[in-house]
């Protein structure tokens, strides 16, 4: 296998993007990618993307925004494990290079989420659940995380306002990004205050409906210097794990095993302990799974994660800064672009020089991507050569 | 909108609450399945769950999808059953204030939602508080 690099990364404003189509926005971040690597070409794409079909009643992806980015006839597949679709594919493409088939190769993530009303946005997503074991009987995602989130604080009695805490530094790490869909803070009482969604999740627990996309170019590690003048980020380790997809159906209601396992994974295959990372992006889809995450990856014992954002430790300049970019609270949650912002996001604090949301001499970042509640989950190590 | 066989299907598991014991390891599954997770045993005998068991977790969705729009506020939960078996239902006939974790429940059948512009009934299991 061969040392692989992330030598460019697109992405462009997310939001509601009413003037922009599926194929449009996921050319403008493909395009962003390829100019910040500086190739003239791209041998090799992989699309993440959730469910097209149901958001936007499109299929067949993979050669659809092959021709739309002009690379057809180049291999171009579409890559779905719900919410981690995004990761799933980067790590698809970081095959494609080690394994020696290709040497420059596209990742890329588009969920266009808008083109169908709040139902039927609703509806979409809660195909990442069982459908005729939890969704038959009225459960949406917002309710099985708050079932997560019940569990958790009857457990080890995380408290409500260590939920809204997530919520609160996740928009004010947002609040610098001037890509995230609402770069504005919240208060823990607007947090607290906020519509109810599933007890105790508010909408300010929860990550917005977003149109977006990003993407990353790949190459070997020792190509990277002749093929891009940007400073080569190199993948330390790709790691993907699975559980039920129904939450009934796990031993601990309030642990997510699949995060757990390529955490571990992630780890060994990088030399790597959780101590050694210097910051990082995890999938907040809601203000529990932030809280259950960082406890999986090992970051805070188990049960412990509620102390990270009240306690400041996940805070910018923290022990361990937490979503640097804003999170999906604050940046939005295209499905299957998140896992790809993600890689955006590490890759450019680990070039440096990135402002006012530079996490301080960062040499080593991580990204993890999760599948509906956990079902599915993809973590990444990058690294400064 | 589902052809009927995608209902009538689930049946065994809606109506009569038919579960699976592994006839190796003993673990039992709801809804049956072909494989068993814990050792990969591939035979089972059929069981029923259990009608008593006691909530592990629950929500109130506030904001429902849009088939159920019209129940919205309803009571969620995961209750644990006898053999360790976990089933998610709705919560019916309770205070949302009652809901606790630990709360004994048992398994009533009745209509869960309405498919299709015809309003076609669909039943199931819901969880009732014992009191």
């Amino acid at each position: 296998m061969r040392d692989v690099a992330v030598i460019g990364v697109g992405m462009q404003k997310w939001g509601e993007l009413w003037e922009k189509s599926l194929r449009d926005i996921f050319t403008e971040s493909a395009l962003l990618a390829i100019d910040d690597a500086g190739v003239d070409h791209i041998e090799s794409m992989y699309v993440g993307c959730m469910t097209s079909g149901l958001f936007a009643g499109q299929e067949h992806l993979g050669s659809l925004l092959a021709d739309y980015l002009g690379v057809a006839p180049i291999p171009s597949l579409r890559v779905e494990t719900a919410c981690a679709s995004g990761g799933a594919a980067f790590r698809q493409a970081f095959f494609d290079v080690a394994c020696g088939e290709h040497d420059i190769v596209l990742a890329g993530g588009v969920e266009k989420m808008t083109d169908v009303d709040g139902g039927g946005a609703t509806y979409a997503l809660s195909t990442a659940a069982d459908a005729e074991y939890e969704v038959y009987h009225g459960v949406t995602f917002p309710g099985l995380y708050a079932m997560m989130a019940v569990a958790h604080m009857h457990k080890y009695g995380t408290t409500r306002d260590q939920l809204a805490h997530v919520s609160v530094k996740n928009h004010h790490n947002g609040s610098k990004n001037p890509l995230a869909q609402y770069p504005f803070e919240v208060s823990l009482d607007q947090v607290k205050n906020s519509v109810a969604v599933a007890d105790p999740l508010n909408i300010l627990d929860c990550s917005p409906i977003t149109d977006g996309a990003a993407a990353a170019i790949l190459c070997p590690l020792e190509m990277a210097g002749k093929l891009s003048d940007k400073p080569p980020i190199k993948i330390l380790s790709s790691a993907h794990a699975t559980d039920s997809i129904a939450l009934d159906s796990r031993e601990d209601i309030a642990w997510l095993s699949a995060v757990e396992k390529a955490g571990e994974i992630a780890y060994t295959g990088a030399g790597l302990t959780p101590s050694d990372i210097d910051f990082v992006e995890v999938h907040d889809c809601f203000t529990i799974a932030e809280i259950c995450v960082i406890e999986a990856l090992g970051f805070f014992d188990r049960g412990k994660g509620g102390t990270g954002a009240e306690s400041g430790e996940t805070a910018m300049g923290g022990r361990i800064p937490v979503n640097p970019s804003g999170g999906l609270k604050s940046k939005g949650h295209p499905v299957g672009a998140t896992g790809l912002a993600q890689i955006a996001e590490v890759t450019k604090q680990l070039r440096g020089g990135f402002g006012e949301r530079q996490v301080e001499g960062a040499t080593i970042g991580m990204a993890q991507n999760m599948g509906g509640t956990g079902g599915s989950c993809v973590v990444h190590i990058l690294g400064s050569v | 909108m589902s052809t009927s066989a995608r209902y009538w299907r689930e049946i065994p598991q809606r109506y009569r609450l038919e579960a699976a014991k592994c006839t190796s390891c003993g673990k039992q599954f709801f809804p049956p399945r072909l494989v068993c997770n814990g050792c990969g045993g591939r035979e089972f005998e059929a069981t029923k769950l259990s009608d008593k068991g006691k909530l592990a977790t629950y929500t109130v969705i506030r904001i429902a999808p849009s088939d159920l729009t019209q129940q919205a506020p309803y009571a969620i939960g995961i209750a644990e059953f006898d053999g360790g078996l976990r089933v998610t239902a709705q919560v019916a006939d309770v205070d949302f204030d009652e809901l606790k974790v630990g709360m004994p429940v048992r398994i009533e059948f009745r209509r869960i939602r309405e498919e299709g512009e015809a309003g076609i009934l669909c039943y199931g299991y819901k969880f009732v508080p014992v009191r």
